[in-house]
């Protein structure tokens, strides 16, 4: 591997980003050789994506030095890293929509003069581009008519200017077909070749074993440790998580036998999900496997009352809930805790106690009548923030004021605050740091052992193997296997949630297409032992 | 140093350690800018006219901003369900020409006392009608409010001048001016004092009420509530009715002042309100901001307006320098934001 100085296209030293309550990232070392690529590994929240955006321009550091071939720079703006010859891509697009793919291409270096853009050079640039890639995209053709692949591609063509020195990519597979992905590999190779440096977010291991010369595993914002690209998947893992699969999860309670939530031949009105048939029993924890658009969250969403189903039926206890108002199913005994913190849980700019407490305030312990009991209510919050180790329990405090990780407990929180008999999880530690996980896991399993049912929506693997008595396993909106936890394996779930050959495709509704491939997944970690 | 006794708690930092800056810094993000700004106009209008800081002068501005206070606490409920009323102005000029024209024909055969009462009820339900006109379109036709509450200004103010053919509605009891427009009780106006009741009222309603909660609610995250088991709809409703009746009390005393039902009153108000509330500290993103914030801004321009012509600043000027205490108002706003994660995040 290149090590010199002189090869050494990118140094970063002892780089710093504080958000409020959080530290995103706490003095990281990196550095980035001339045609190298380099993976940025770690779990939701260890600081990947903080440390590419300051990278990128698009966010200042808080202290460190960025040095760009020995020379210390400013990134101040997406612009000036630009003209340093850093692009990045990220997973969410800087494309106009309504613009053609030629006009993205130039955009901000459009050819001409007198400030007037010549309109035949900009979409010859643009061919020249495309061709250089093997794109097979008209440059004529409007960004919102393009399949989120070819956005990808215009995206990535994009990024490529002459003087690129880095390339920084996040996630690029995420969305991209098996065929569209060994596409980018060969152009990440090409890349390599021509002496870029290309930095690498990926979870997945396969793309780590393929493209990485070196991976270095951030954790909480720390940089744990920087390894050669050969390094074992197990010990990736073990470095990513900082422990051992077994410290994280706590151990399962025998489940009881009664049924408690049974949902029987469900088919949503937009065909997300059709004919499912899943039951959870009392003290048990039941997780949903799937791709992300499988139909998994769909499926849970629809047992709080969140989708219009066009036939089957939901029952809790025997008593058939239904229609489309999610209160009636939260007094028959239902809280669902959404995957989305900051746009579907929390109200980000009032105190966390209102978060917390908000579902619960018709309750007589909340208020009497109309009129709420403020004190009542603070004590509530104040004890449940407490037992869920948010830090500082301070309900008064905004909930935006918390880190990703206290703001899942609070909202966590606010689901056992309701004291309900069926909970339903989706994603339950999407972005949150390890000890945050560590606290939800005991609480969740903590629900089970008190005699709950409890349903887990999760693309991590490990919680599907670790933390569920039993799992469903979707993919393209239905159930294709119902695992019980002898059968519980990284390898059956796996096959399961892929085996889109054996479901017959005409049924498939319109617009699941990218779902089809297994590069659609949103697992991490997936190779974990 | 002096200590400040119910800053922002913080963790252990010893109170000897923190510079005046931060104090500065915390007492900002604690109360906001507009008491800042209020301190200037009042220092620099009592520099420039003897007749400024006197209660009398004080009072009379307080009674004839009655109205636009009132009507900056309904544009407020509808601020905080993240909305806009941009018709309040119209509904102002409806209601004012409704309340006189059934007032004044109950007052040809009846007596005064039962045609204040009627008229007075007539305009509160054509104010609770146009707020629920609104409230339909906002929350069931799910139009936005800025488009809505636009397209109803416009129908509000036609039917204000169909109804009048743009003449004033004479022949109100006298007694209806003489109590709303000029009494006096406990020697502060009536205008005043049902201005104090409202706020109290709603105060005590977004504090205490559980509908006031929900109103803060669907404002800071609509789908959040929704999961939380609040009706959007519902929430939406009562605070287009709530604000149209507010509207229509506004429009009222502004009638009795006038002493007569105008079609023409109330077009700057929509402009007006919004001003009001940013400057007091009102988000424009829903869910963030208290009635005291509200009242105080509207009190703040009705005090520079008087001011200013005090001071003999044409109003020209006085234009003008309400639009840049808005621009002030809200990048003194943003600043306070950033100040406060910067308080939240331990780095003051």
């Amino acid at each position: 591997m290149p090590q010199t100085a002189d090869d050494v296209v990118l140094r970063v030293r002892g780089l710093t980003k504080k958000y409020p309550g959080v530290t995103a990232l706490d003095g990281v070392d990196f550095d980035l050789a001339a045609g190298e690529v380099h993976v940025l590994f770690g779990e939701n929240g260890a600081g990947k994506s903080t440390l590419i955006s300051m990278l990128s321009g698009a966010q200042h550091s808080d202290g460190g030095i960025i040095e760009v071939k020995g020379e210390e720079v400013a990134l101040t703006s997406v612009a000036a890293a630009r003209d340093l010859g850093i692009s990045a891509v990220f997973q969410e697009f800087s494309l106009a929509p309504a613009m053609t793919v030629a006009d993205n291409l130039s955009m901000g270096s459009e050819p001409g003069s007198l400030g007037l853009v010549d309109r035949a050079a900009v979409r010859r640039i643009a061919q020249a581009r495309l061709d250089q890639f093997g794109f097979d995209i008209s440059p004529s053709r409007l960004v919102e008519t393009l399949s989120r692949a070819e956005q990808q591609m215009v995206e990535i063509a994009k990024a490529f200017r002459p003087e690129l020195n880095v390339l920084i990519l996040d996630e690029p597979t995420a969305s991209l077909t098996d065929h569209e992905a060994s596409r980018l590999f060969s152009l990440v190779e090409q890349t390599k070749a021509q002496g870029i440096g290309v930095i690498y977010i990926t979870h997945r291991m396969a793309e780590i074993a393929r493209l990485a010369d070196r991976v270095t595993v951030l954790r909480d914002g720390k940089l744990v440790a920087t390894v050669p690209g050969s390094t074992e998947h197990d010990e990736l893992i073990a470095l990513m998580t900082g422990r051992a699969v077994e410290d994280l999860y706590p151990t399962l309670p025998e489940p009881g036998t009664e049924v408690s939530l049974r949902v029987h031949g469900t088919t949503t009105y937009d065909s997300s999900v059709r004919d499912a048939t899943f039951e959870v029993r009392a003290g048990e924890i039941v997780g949903f496997a799937g791709l992300m658009g499988s139909g998994k969250s769909s499926a849970a969403r629809a047992c709080f009352g969140l989708e219009r189903l066009a036939s089957g039926s939901i029952t809790l206890d025997g008593q058939e809930l239904a229609g489309r108002n999610s209160s009636r199913f939260m007094k028959a005994g239902i809280v669902y805790l959404p995957s989305d913190r900051k746009k579907e849980g929390l109200f980000l700019n009032r105190p966390m106690r209102e978060s917390v407490t908000l579902p619960w305030l018709r309750r007589s312990t909340m208020s009497d009548g109309p009129i709420l009991r403020l004190g009542r209510e603070r004590a509530a919050a104040t004890s449940i923030m407490t037992r869920m180790k948010l830090s500082p329990p301070d309900p008064e405090r905004p909930a935006a004021s918390y880190s990703g990780g206290n703001q899942q407990k609070g909202l966590l929180g606010r689901a056992l605050l309701g004291d309900c008999k069926v909970y339903i999880f989706d994603e339950p530690s999407v972005g949150v740091d390890v000890g945050a996980r560590v606290t939800i896991y005991e609480q969740i399993v903590d629900l089970a052992r008190r005699g709950n049912a409890v349903l887990i929506v999760s693309s991590e693997l490990p919680e599907i193997l670790h933390l569920c008595h039993r799992a469903y396993v979707f993919s393209q909106g239905a159930i294709t296997a119902e695992l019980s936890k002898n059968e519980l394996t990284e390898e059956a779930v796996l096959r399961h949630m892929m085996q889109w050959d054996d479901v017959d495709r005409d049924q498939a509704p319109k617009g699941t297409n990218t779902v089809e491939q297994p590069h659609a997944t949103a697992i991490s970690s997936e190779e974990t032992a | 140093m002096t200590t400040i006794q119910d800053a922002p708690p913080t963790d252990s930092t010893p109170d000897g350690n923190r510079s005046a800056l931060s104090h500065a810094a915390r007492i900002f993000v604690r109360i906001g800018v507009l008491p800042l700004l209020m301190l200037v106009a009042i220092v620099v209008f009592t520099v420039m006219s003897d007749n400024f800081l006197t209660l009398d002068n004080l009072h009379s501005a307080l009674r004839q901003n009655s109205y636009i206070i009132i009507a900056t606490m309904a544009q407020f409920i509808v601020l905080l369900t993240g909305g806009f009323d941009l018709s309040v102005g119209a509904m102002t000029a409806l209601v004012s020409v409704t309340t006189a024209m059934s007032m004044s024909s109950v007052a040809e055969s009846n007596s005064p006392t039962s045609a204040v009462v009627v008229g007075i009820l007539t305009g509160i339900a054509v104010g609770l009608g146009a707020g629920l006109t609104n409230a339909l379109g906002v929350a069931l036709l799910k139009i936005n409010p800025f488009i809505m509450t636009l397209a109803t200004a416009s129908i509000f103010a036609g039917l204000a001048l169909k109804l009048t053919s743009g003449v004033p509605v004479y022949g109100m009891p006298v007694q209806f001016s003489d109590s709303f427009g000029f009494g006096d009780i406990f020697g502060i106006g009536v205008s005043v004092w049902i201005a104090a009741l409202v706020a109290v009222a709603l105060w005590a309603f977004l504090r205490y009420a559980r509908a006031g909660r929900h109103i803060y609610a669907v404002g800071s995250s609509p789908h959040a509530a929704r999961l939380s088991g609040v009706s959007e709809n519902k929430v939406l409703i009562l605070a287009y009715v709530a604000a149209g009746g507010l509207v229509a009390v506004g429009s009222i005393l502004l009638t009795a002042r006038i002493e007569t039902g105008e079609a023409n009153i109330g077009s700057a108000l929509p402009l007006q309100t919004i001003a009001a509330a940013v400057i007091g500290g009102v988000s424009l993103r829903g869910g963030s901001g208290r009635v005291l914030d509200a009242v105080l801004g509207a009190v703040f321009i009705g005090i520079i307006v008087n001011g200013m012509n005090l001071a003999h600043i044409t109003s020209y000027y006085q234009m003008m320098v309400t639009g840049a205490v808005l621009a002030i108002a809200v990048v003194a706003d943003r600043l306070r934001g950033r100040l406060a994660n910067a308080v939240y995040a331990g780095r003051i």
